[in-house]
């Protein structure tokens, strides 16, 4: 039984545990550490309130609000300036701190392992069982480190370097692990990078990542709202020298080039430059319309999308506005841009990255999920092949029958802008 | 939770890797707040050629006739990867799946089972093969699946035995916990934004 910190809730699922705690009598024993934010469903159009695109998503954001309301929970509203996707507005906020536990009931809590605390998704009844005791029973996960050492190649970013790892290693490659990203490759990353590599974790099956804080973690944690002032010395959170890990896996930085996706799950990734292997899964090359052994880069796309918890923080804006500044996205293609949250895309607006983007024919939205995924609401049109900066490519995952691609935001804006899968 | 002793069915075979819980259970199907009304939408991008009519795909295990009550799932490698909608294991579990026997489960989704009752299974790949389609008999006192040995967490078996509410087992070590606070807050009163008990 460990003790849990921080609780995070969200729209989708919030409204369920709160209501069943209520329903069984149980109180949030200590509502000040629960937080929760509207981000899978809100609406991400200009103008955004209550209603959404997917039908009867309404009632989630409202019984959500009054569960958050009725608890004493500490609620990021729709058009709140706090208002973000969970992992992304968490760290802007100093809500997670190094050594802490946080759980949120999404997989990608594993992004805030990236600070040193152990973050890991769990199930609408784990959060019940958490807000109820201020505990979880975890069973001890194994260790694994995965080092990189070297120097990135330009164009080179964090999300080639996991998808590098879940391609060589498999989609379960992780399982039943927590993995501590170290070397000197990961030491040099700011903390964006940090948390887009922890973020993709759990598409390796592992249960969590993490990096150990150091100087970057406390220079972004100070003066963060929530965050302790003064910082307390945090510095002894690293590993011992000579611990042991279940399993070691090194990568040389040097060696990784932009990444993509060609399959159905985020294993089915090769360099970009790569053709798609000869001996490709049936199923995943029907779904998505290739072939083996043809390449990737040139593959005409019809949707480009940057956004969600992996990809959309100002760092990886700043990246994709630069490439496409000046130029135009090619004829017949949609393509957007979905802030991180409502201070990423406020401090874009301040340096005039919505301006790079709008003139470049993008849609500038409002910060939340968006078409991360598909509930039932706005997709894009049946059959797109879509170049996406998210962390999932699954079957339907951005709606039915379309097929998805995932890639660093840098590789995403150099193909909006040619059309076609294109390195940056 | 509804105890779990031991089960007889047939076994569903579902046998690829990384079958993840958007294809499970869509977002678009969880129409509601609440936890039930799943059972239709599961598997519903394999189940149904369309999603609205509900035409079935009559190669989708689930429909075809010999599997349509089964309470045995057998799949492969990373079963319930993705998304860690709990709503996945609602759905099997109001469909009538009772069991899950893969190669390896995603974290986050066999957590979910052992809160709603449902027992997921790891075994090697070739038994798997065996097991699918055949009848089995699962028992979780003896920790075998005709007769073959799996492995269980003591905690995990005794909750699904028992078909305990993890809460109100927690709860009997609330003063534990509470002590543990106290002792906490001294240590790192920040995790505590500085309340004091
Ligand atoms: S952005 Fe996508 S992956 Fe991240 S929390 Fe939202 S839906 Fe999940």
């Amino acid at each position: 039984m460990i003790a849990i910190d921080r609780i995070f809730l969200h729209e989708r699922t919030g409204a369920a545990a709160l209501r069943s705690m209520a329903e069984a009598g149980r109180a949030v024993i200590d509502p000040a550490r629960v937080f929760a934010v509207m981000d899978h469903i809100v609406d991400t159009r200009p103008g955004r309130g209550d209603g959404t695109l997917m039908p009867g998503g309404d009632a989630f954001i409202t019984e959500t609000r009054a569960a958050c309301h009725a608890a004493g929970i500490t609620l990021f509203d729709v058009n709140d300036p706090d208002q973000g996707i969970t992992h992304v507005i968490s760290p802007e906020l100093g809500i997670v701190v190094p050594g802490c536990t946080l759980i949120a009931p999404d997989s990608h809590t594993c992004t805030q392992g990236a600070f040193g605390a152990f973050a890991w998704g769990i199930g609408s009844s784990e959060a019940e069982h958490a807000m109820a005791t201020g505990t979880l029973r975890v069973a001890k996960p194994k260790n694994m480190r995965v080092t990189f050492e070297g120097k990135l190649s330009p164009g080179v970013t964090a999300k080639d370097m996991i998808l590098r790892l879940i391609a060589d290693h498999g989609a379960s490659g992780g399982a039943r692990h927590v993995v501590e990203f170290s070397g000197d490759t990961v030491r040099a990353l700011d903390m964006e990078a940090r948390m887009t590599l922890c973020n993709m974790a759990t598409e390796f099956a592992a249960l969590s990542g993490i990096i150990a804080p150091d100087e970057a973690t406390f220079a972004y944690l100070q003066g963060r709202r929530y965050a302790p002032d003064p910082l307390p010395d945090w510095s002894d959170l690293v590993t011992d020298n000579g611990a042991n890990f279940d399993v070691e896996i090194f990568i040389d930085a040097a060696s990784i080039e932009p990444m993509i996706s060609w399959g159905t799950s985020p294993a089915q990734s090769v360099a970009l430059s790569a053709t798609v292997p000869v001996n490709a899964d049936i199923n995943a090359l029907h779904y998505m319309g290739l072939e083996p052994g043809q390449s990737l880069a040139g593959l005409a796309i019809d949707v480009a999308f940057i956004g969600s918890c992996t990809n959309a923080r100002l760092s990886d804006l700043r990246r994709a506005a630069a490439i496409v500044k000046g130029k135009t996205k090619a004829q017949g293609i949609l393509a957007l841009v979905v802030p991180g949250s409502s201070a990423v895309k406020r401090a874009a607006e301040a340096e005039g990255l919505d301006r790079i983007f709008v003139k470049a024919g993008f849609e500038w939205r409002e910060s939340g999920c968006s078409l991360c995924f598909y509930s039932g609401g706005e997709s894009f049109p049946a059959g797109s092949r879509v170049i996406s900066s998210t962390n999932r490519n699954f079957e339907g995952r951005q709606g039915p029958g379309i097929r998805t691609h995932i890639a660093s935001p840098d590789v995403v804006a150099a193909s909006a802008i040619a059309g076609r899968i294109t390195a940056p | 939770m509804t105890p779990f002793t031991s089960l007889t069915s047939v076994v569903a075979p579902l046998i690829r890797d990384n079958v993840d819980t958007d294809t499970i259970i869509p977002s678009r199907e969880m129409r509601s707040t609440g936890k039930t009304g799943l059972a239709d939408g599961l598997f519903a991008p394999w189940r149904y050629y369309d999603a609205k009519t509900r035409s079935e795909n009559p190669d989708f295990v689930l429909n075809q006739p010999e599997y349509r009550d089964a309470k045995i799932l057998a799949s492969g490698a990373n079963f319930g990867c993705g998304s860690s909608r709990e709503h996945a294991v609602w759905a099997l579990a109001e469909y009538g799946i009772r069991c899950v026997i893969a190669e390896s489960f995603a974290p986050i989704f066999y957590n979910n089972c052992i809160r709603n009752g449902i027992v997921p299974i790891s075994l090697p790949r070739t038994f798997i093969g065996i097991l699918a389609g055949g009848n089995a008999i699962v028992d979780l006192t003896a920790q075998a699946v005709n007769g073959r040995q799996f492995d269980i967490g003591q905690d995990e078996k005794t909750m699904l035995l028992e078909g305990l509410d993890a809460i109100d087992l927690t709860l009997k070590h609330a003063h534990a916990i509470t002590t543990w606070q106290a002792a906490d807050r001294a240590k790192r009163p920040w995790i505590y934004f500085g309340a004091t008990v």
